[in-house]
């Protein structure tokens, strides 16, 4: 568990030195270019579509320990 | 927590690759632009289809071992994950090389490579189903797995590198070097490969449990 932590801890760690390194003037620009070409529109789209799928593995994930529970008994 | 820690794990680098994937800033390469996002979506069907097939290959060595149904169960849903990644890679591989290459199919080695390797890999689902005999599916189909999985590396690595292919890494071409150029988009391919393989092997389980009860209901 703590092996686990520790690798998340790295990977948001590498994420917030990712957008922090888009701070400098380069980077702003092309922050802002993706702002007014709206692909924060798409990312939220596939975010929502990932999050359905997600969902819907999930329950399933359930249904079958459900059913595994069920035949042990 | 014990046994889901990887789901969670799964959905956290499937999220960081989406948001990550469109929005780092990547180097202007020529003719690829925008498309060398594809890397962070496309690369890891290929990248995932390998580590799955290497997941069936080395259930159906120990299913010849040891042979047990739960070994063989997982070699062929593995290589059935296995093979749905190989056809979302060479889908989208399409789709991506008709905007770079100007044609879906040119005849690239590793595009060639990758289709008869699906074959081959195909031919491993209809030789089981020729077979009567639970037991006698399990061992003549795990001997040809892993023969159909040995014929990956030929197909796909050394074939195409040693002629011209449109591919990175082939030919004269720098494998990785392009993007090795840029940490940045290292940073985001590296764990889409692995989000998308543990998403491969989550829905994997998930088929292996409900054959397993199937299974365990008829005996």
């Amino acid at each position: 568990m703590k092996k686990i932590i520790g690798l998340l801890a790295i990977l948001i760690l590498n994420t917030v030195q990712a957008f922090s390194q888009a701070t400098d003037a380069e980077m702003q620009s092309c922050f802002d270019l993706r702002a007014s070409g709206k692909i924060y529109v798409v990312i939220t789209v596939i975010g929502i579509i990932l999050a359905g799928l997600f969902l819907y593995l999930i329950s399933t994930d359930r249904k079958v320990r459900k059913l595994e529970k069920k035949i042990k008994k | 927590m014990k046994n889901y820690w990887w789901k969670i794990l799964t959905v956290i680098l499937l999220y960081y690759t989406l948001i990550g994937g469109l929005l780092i800033n990547i180097p202007d390469l020529p003719n690829l632009e925008e498309t060398a996002r594809n890397l962070f979506f496309h690369v890891p069907m290929w990248f995932g289809m390998i580590i799955l097939t290497t997941v069936s290959a080395f259930y159906s060595v120990k299913n010849l071992r040891i042979g047990t149904f739960k070994n063989d169960l997982k070699a062929v849903e593995f290589a059935r994950g296995g093979l749905i990644f190989g056809v979302l890679g060479i889908i989208t591989g399409m789709v991506w090389a008709n905007f770079t290459w100007g044609e879906p199919w040119s005849g690239d080695p590793k595009q060639n490579g990758a289709l008869i390797f699906l074959l081959i890999y195909s031919a491993y689902f209809v030789l089981r189903s020729s077979l009567k005999d639970e037991k006698q599916r399990g061992r003549i189909g795990g001997v040809y797995n892993i023969f159909a999985f040995a014929t990956l590396i030929p197909l796909l690595f050394i074939l195409p590198r040693i002629t011209e292919s449109l591919h990175p890494g082939s030919g004269d071409n720098p494998s990785f070097a392009v993007y090795d150029l840029d940490n940045m988009m290292r940073m985001v391919f590296y764990p889409a490969v692995i989000g998308w393989a543990l998403l491969g092997t989550w829905i994997i389980s998930v088929r292996v449990r409900i054959k397993l009860l199937n299974y365990t209901s008829e005996v």
